[in-house]
C-alpha cells in the first residue's frame, strides 16, 4: 500500500502541451505511471507522444476515466484549473504551479471543502509512491520502495532527505511535497492521518519550515492519534523575522512561526527532530531498528 | 508587499473611506509647509514598513510649523528599527471622542479571512487577545460566501452605538480591499470616532499579496519607493530570490528549503550566512554566473558556499555550469561546492579535474558548512 497515488492512479495532465508539462508527463510515464490524458484548451484532438489531449478535464475524464490530475498551467489560470478538475469529479489534484494569488487559493479551498476532492500543493513537487506511480516532479531515480512515509513543505528537502534514506537502504511508501504556499491543500495533519492508516508505512518523516502553524497543529495530531514513530526536521532557524525566505509562506511574523518553536512543539509530543538532513536519516535508521 | 501608511491611506480614500488630511514630507521644510497648510498644528509620523512607531518615537504631535520641521529633521535620514526613513506623513489633528481597533487578515491555517474589532483603542492587539479576550470580537469570513450584513453587525456591536454606522461602512471598505486589491492584511489602529460622530481611519497598515501584483499594477509600481539594499536590487533585477543577511558566508543553493537548511548548518558550524539565494531549479551556467555575481558583489562575503542537490538536473551539468560561470565572473574568494544527487560523482570529478584555484569541492552538506566556516574565519 501507500497513500494518495498507487498503481490504480490514472493521470490527466492539465497544461500537458507546455514545456514543463510535456517534460514531466513523459518522465512520469517512463517511471511507470499510467498517464491517460492531457488537457490544453484549444488543442483537443491532438496528442503528446500518444497521450490524447482534450479541451476540458470533463471530456478527458469521460473518455479515459482519469482519477488524478497534475497541473502545470501558469499561475493566472491555475486556480481555475483546480476548480475545473474538482467539477470533473477528479479525486486527487496535484498542483505544481508556483505564484498563485492567495485570494484565489482561499476561494479554491473553500470550494474543495464541500467536494470529495483532495488537493496537494500548489507550489509543490507533487507525490510519488516509489515503484507505483509518480504524480509530480520528484525524481524517481532517488527513491526506493519501502516503509517510510515522508511529507514536506519544501521540495528540495524532500529530494535531499529521500536521497539520504535511499543511500542508507531505507525505502519510502509515499513522499508528499505539500508545497510552500500559505494556503494549501493537504497539510501535515491530513498526511499524518493517511500515513497512520496506511498498513505499509512504519515511520513518518515530517519536514517543516518557518511560518504559519502547520507544524504546531501536526504536533497536536501526533499526540492525539499517531502511534507510529515520527522524525522531524525544521529549516529556517537562521531566518530573520519579517523576511520571506523564497517560499510565499516561509516568513516569521513577529515572534510566531519560528523554527525553534516548531521543533519544540514536535519534540514535546515524542518526535525525534534532526538538526540537519543527514541526522534525520540517521534518526530514521535508529528508530526503525 | 507591506505598504507605507500614506500608501495604505491612498487606497482607503480611493475606496471611499475617511482619513485625516495630510501630506508626505521629505524634509523639515516640507513638514513645516504642510503644517502651515493644515492650520499651524500637525502630527508627524515616520513612514516605514514596520509597526511599533507610537512607542518607538516615530510619531510626534507638533504645535507649530517649526516644531514639525524639527520633528521631521530628527526622523528623516535615520533608521527606525533597522528600516531607513526617507519620508514622514504630516497630518491634521482631529477632535477625537473614542479610539477603537479593527483588522481583517488572511487566516493562513484556515484559508479564510479573520476579522477583529474592539472598542479598546490604541492597544497592542496580541496582548489584549491574551489578557482580555472578551473585549475582542473575532469572526471568520468564508471567501466564497463573502461579507454579509450579520458579519458587520456582529463586529460593530462591540462599539458604542453612535459608531455603528460609520465603523460598519469602514469595515465593508476594508473587505473590498481584500477582494478588489488583493490585500492580505488591513489593520486600522486606531480607528476613531470624532466628536461629530464621523468614523475616521487614523492609521493604515496594509499588506498586498506579492503573487497578485500582476493584476494590481498601480500598487506594484509603488515598490520603487521602498529603500532596498544595492545587492538586493541587483538580484531582484535578475529575478533571483535573494535576502541579505549579516554574516560572511555567501550562500547559493537550489530550492528555498535547501537554502534555508544551508543557512542553519553554516550557523551550526560556527559561521553566519551573508545571504539567502535560491538559484532555482535548473542551476544553468547563466543562472550560476548571475548568482555568483550577485553574491560576490556583497563586500562582506569572504567565502561562497554553493549547495546543489541534483534531482532532475544532473550534477555533471551543474559542475560544467559552475566552471563556465567562473570564466565570466571574477572569483575574489574561495568557493566551496557541494554537489549531491543525480550524477554527483561525475560532477565532483569534473570540478577536481578542472583544478580551478578558487573551487573547493566537498562531498556533503555538513562538510561544506565546516569548510566554509573555516575559510570565513581565516584571514582573506
Amino acid at each position: 500500500m501507500s497513500i494518495l497515488v498507487d498503481e490504480r492512479t490514472s493521470l490527466v495532465v492539465q497544461g500537458i502541451t507546455g514545456n514543463e508539462g510535456t517534460f514531466h508527463t513523459l518522465r512520469n510515464r517512463d517511471y511507470g505511471t499510467k498517464v491517460v490524458a492531457g488537457v490544453t484548451p484549444g488543442k483537443g484532438g491532438q496528442d503528446v507522444e500518444g497521450i490524447p489531449v482534450f479541451d476540458t478535464v470533463a471530456r478527458a475524464v469521460a473518455e479515459t476515466g482519469a482519477n488524478t490530475s497534475m497541473i502545470f498551467v501558469p499561475p493566472r489560470f491555475a486556480a481555475e484549473a483546480i476548480l475545473e478538475a474538482v467539477d470533473a469529479g477528479i479525486g486527487l489534484v496535484v498542483c505544481i504551479t508556483e505564484g498563485i494569488p492567495v485570494r484565489d487559493l482561499a476561494n479554491v479551498r473553500s470550494y474543495l471543502e464541500a467536494s470529495g476532492t483532495r488537493l496537494v500543493g500548489p507550489n509543490c513537487p507533487g507525490v510519488i509512491s516509489p515503484g507505483q506511480a509518480n504524480a509530480g516532479i520528484i525524481p524517481g531515480e532517488i527513491c526506493a520502495p519501502g516503509t517510510v512515509g515522508l511529507v514536506s513543505r519544501s521540495g528540495t528537502l524532500v529530494y535531499q532527505i529521500v536521497h539520504e534514506l535511499t543511500q542508507r537502504g531505507i525505502g519510502q511508501s509515499t513522499c508528499v511535497g505539500m508545497g510552500g504556499d500559505p494556503v494549501h491543500g493537504i497539510g501535515f495533519v491530513e498526511a499524518l492521518e493517511l500515513f497512520q492508516a496506511d498498513a505499509e508505512t512504519e515511520l513518518i518523516v515530517l519536514t517543516g519550515e518557518i511560518g504559519g502553524d502547520d507544524e504546531e497543529r501536526a504536533a497536536a495530531v501526533i499526540a492525539e492519534r499517531v502511534t507510529k514513530p515520527v522524525v522531524g526536521y525544521l529549516a529556517g532557524f537562521e531566518a530573520p523575522p519579517g523576511k520571506r525566505m523564497g517560499h510565499a509562506g516561509a516568513i516569521v511574523t513577529g515572534s510566531s512561526g519560528t523554527a525553534a518553536a516548531k521543533a519544540e512543539a514536535l519534540e514535546a509530543v515524542g518526535a525525534s527532530v534532526g538538526r540537519n538532513p543527514s541526522q534525520v536519516a540517521d534518526l530514521v535508521a535508529e528508530r526503525l531498528g | 508587499m507591506d505598504l507605507y501608511e500614506h500608501m495604505g491611506k491612498d487606497l482607503f480614500r480611493a475606496q471611499g473611506m475617511q482619513t485625516p488630511r495630510g501630506m508626505v514630507a521629505f524634509s523639515g521644510e516640507d513638514a513645516a509647509d504642510a503644517t502651515r497648510e493644515l492650520g499651524g498644528r500637525s502630527v508627524v509620523k515616520i513612514q516605514v514598513q514596520i509597526g511599533g512607531r507610537g512607542k518607538g518615537g516615530g510619531v510626534e504631535l507638533c504645535d507649530s510649523p517649526e516644531a514639525a520641521a524639527t520633528a521631521a529633521d530628527r526622523m528623516i535620514g535615520t533608521a527606525f528599527r533597522g528600516f531607513a526613513v526617507s519620508r514622514v506623513l504630516v497630518e491634521e489633528l482631529l477632535p477625537i471622542a473614542r479610539e477603537f481597533y479593527t483588522s481583517l487578515l488572511l487566516d493562513r491555517s484556515r484559508g479564510d479571512y479573520l476579522a477583529m474589532m474592539t472598542a479598546e483603542g490604541g492597544v497592542d492587539i496580541e496582548e489584549l487577545a491574551r489578557t482580555r479576550p472578551e473585549t475582542l470580537r473575532r469572526i471568520h469570513i468564508d471567501p466564497l460566501l463573502g461579507l454579509r450584513s450579520y458579519h458587520v453587525r456582529e463586529l460593530v456591536g462591540t462599539l458604542p452605538v453612535e459608531a455603528w454606522e460609520g465603523a460598519g461602512e469602514v469595515f465593508r471598505k476594508m473587505y473590498e480591499l481584500v477582494v478588489e486589491r488583493d490585500a492580505t492584511l488591513v489593520e486600522i489602529n486606531p480607528l476613531v470616532l470624532l466628536e461629530d460622530d464621523r468614523v475616521v481611519a487614523l492609521d493604515a497598515k496594509v499588506t498586498i499579496d506579492d503573487n497578485a501584483l500582476w493584476r494590481q499594477a498601480d500598487i506594484a509600481a509603488l515598490a520603487d519607493q521602498f529603500p532596498i539594499d544595492e545587492v538586493e536590487a541587483r538580484a531582484k533585477e535578475q529575478g533571483l530570490q535573494y535576502v541579505k543577511l549579516d554574516g560572511a558566508v555567501g550562500i547559493i543553493g537550489n530550492g528555498a528549503g535547501l537554502v534555508m537548511s544551508t543557512l542553519d548548518v553554516v550557523a551550526q558550524a560556527g559561521a553566519r550566512a551573508a545571504n539567502f539565494l535560491d538559484v532555482g531549479g535548473g542551476a544553468s551556467a547563466d543562472q550560476m554566473a548571475t548568482s555568483l555575481e550577485v553574491v560576490l558583489s556583497d563586500p562582506a562575503v569572504r567565502v561562497v558556499l554553493v549547495n546543489i542537490f541534483g534531482g532532475i538536473t544532473r550534477c555533471d551539468l551543474v559542475a560544467q555550469g559552475i566552471l563556465e560561470a567562473l570564466e565570466r565572473v571574477d572569483a575574489r574568494v574561495p568557493i566551496v561546492v557541494r554537489l549531491d544527487g543525480t550524477n554527483a560523482e561525475d560532477g565532483r570529478r569534473i570540478l577536481s579535474d578542472a583544478a580551478h584555484p578558487r573551487i573547493v569541492p566537498v562531498a556533503n552538506m555538513l562538510q561544506a558548512a565546516e569548510e566554509a566556516a573555516d575559510l570565513a574565519g581565516a584571514e582573506p
